[in-house]
């Protein structure tokens, strides 16, 4: 095993931890036990929602987060979309 | 008399993941701070909070000999007699979910608060069905008990959502069980993180950490909340606190870690 990876692991910051797959897996789940959306119908929002933001902003897909939320007697949607930057050819001002 | 005393159902969806020990140790604890206590067992057909309080063998009519009018609730009612204000209601043996209604558990509810008590605690049976009906509708509060394990998390966001249909809104939540060496490791569901995961819906009132002192207690019926030195013990003396309005900290449950990490930070103290 190399160096950095024995290390990466001794901090946990290799492979990912037990408790992190779990809190993953219970998100994925919670959020279909609340709201009885179907995981097919999920993942199609998911990709959708980032094909809009991805035409103005460059997202960390790896990061993205898409959960649903009880608050109530409501589910709300709740999204946790990190942004790397906002896309040069939307910053620049409209040329004369 | 009036109606002052507070309702408080334990609940927690998935089986074995401590509603029964929650509720004895809750009960013994708020009764030795001078609340006038009594234990209801609604777990009809599965009774064991007379088990967990050592008051198996003084049983002589249960909750259902109350509703079907055999017994009067005084009757039903086991004074504690080392916990004198704690009574246990019990549940019956032999019967089952059906044999009490909503209804009359309302009423039996009704009943217990005109006879004074401050705090009525009510352990819930497991699952989703009549018997969870049953528990929750004679309450105002509900505590949600959960392990930081994924099955049980699950079902308290279940349950969260039934409290809410109930009327039973921001249920207090312990999260019990807790192993903080492989929380530290990664290993397991932190706190935290099981807040988190079920939302803000719900009021952290306690963490309780594995402590074997449990199970020898529970052995004993004799809730590890009368020993000084478990922790488990010191965390639902905490909640009790927390229940009757004081700010309590949350204990550092690191401190409650192993010999050699114990010494070691002695010796760091030290050389400080």
């Amino acid at each position: 095993m190399p160096l950095n990876t024995l290390i990466d692991r001794l901090f946990g910051r290799g492979e990912k931890s037990a408790k992190h797959v779990a809190k993953d897996r219970l998100r994925f789940v919670l959020m279909h036990d609340r709201a009885d959306i179907p995981a097919p119908m999920m993942e199609e929002m998911r990709r959708e929602i980032l094909g809009v933001l991805s035409k103005y902003v460059e997202i960390d897909e790896s990061a993205l987060d898409l959960s649903l939320e009880r608050s109530d007697n409501a589910v709300a949607v709740v999204a946790n979309i990190p942004i790397r930057r906002v896309l040069e050819s939307r910053t620049a001002p409209p040329t004369p | 008399m009036s109606k002052t005393g507070r309702v408080i159902v334990i609940t927690s969806g998935k089986g074995g993941v401590g509603k029964t020990t929650t509720t004895a140790n809750l009960g013994v604890a708020l009764a030795s701070m001078g609340e006038n206590v009594a234990v209801l067992d609604a777990d009809i057909g599965l009774r064991n909070l007379d088990l967990a309080l050592g008051l198996e063998n003084r049983i002589v009519y249960d909750i259902v000999d109350v509703v079907e009018g055999r017994a009067k609730l005084r009757q039903a009612l086991i004074k504690h007699k080392q916990h004198q204000n704690l009574s246990l209601l019990p549940a019956a043996q032999t019967r089952d979910k059906s044999a009490v209604t909503t209804r009359q558990m309302q009423q039996l509810v009704a009943e217990l608060q005109e006879e004074g008590f401050t705090f009525i605690l009510i352990d819930c049976p497991a699952g989703i069905e009549q018997g969870f009906k049953n528990a929750t509708a004679g309450a105002t509060e509900a505590i949600v008990v959960t392990n930081p394990e994924m099955a049980s998390v699950r079902d308290s966001d279940r349950i969260i959502g039934l409290l809410e249909a109930q009327e039973l809104h921001n249920p207090m939540l312990i999260v019990n069980r807790i192993r903080m060496r492989m929380v530290k490791n990664q290993e397991m569901l932190g706190v935290e993180d099981v807040q988190e995961v079920l939302g803000s819906s719900v009021k952290l009132i306690g963490v309780v950490p594995d402590d074997e002192a449990i199970i020898t207690s529970t052995n004993h019926g004799d809730p590890a909340v009368t020993s000084d030195s478990s922790p488990a013990g010191q965390a639902y003396r905490d909640i009790a606190r927390r229940l009757r309005g004081e700010e309590v900290p949350f204990m550092d449950l690191e401190e409650k870690s192993g010999f050699f990490e114990k010494l070691f930070k002695r010796f760091s103290a030290k050389s400080r």
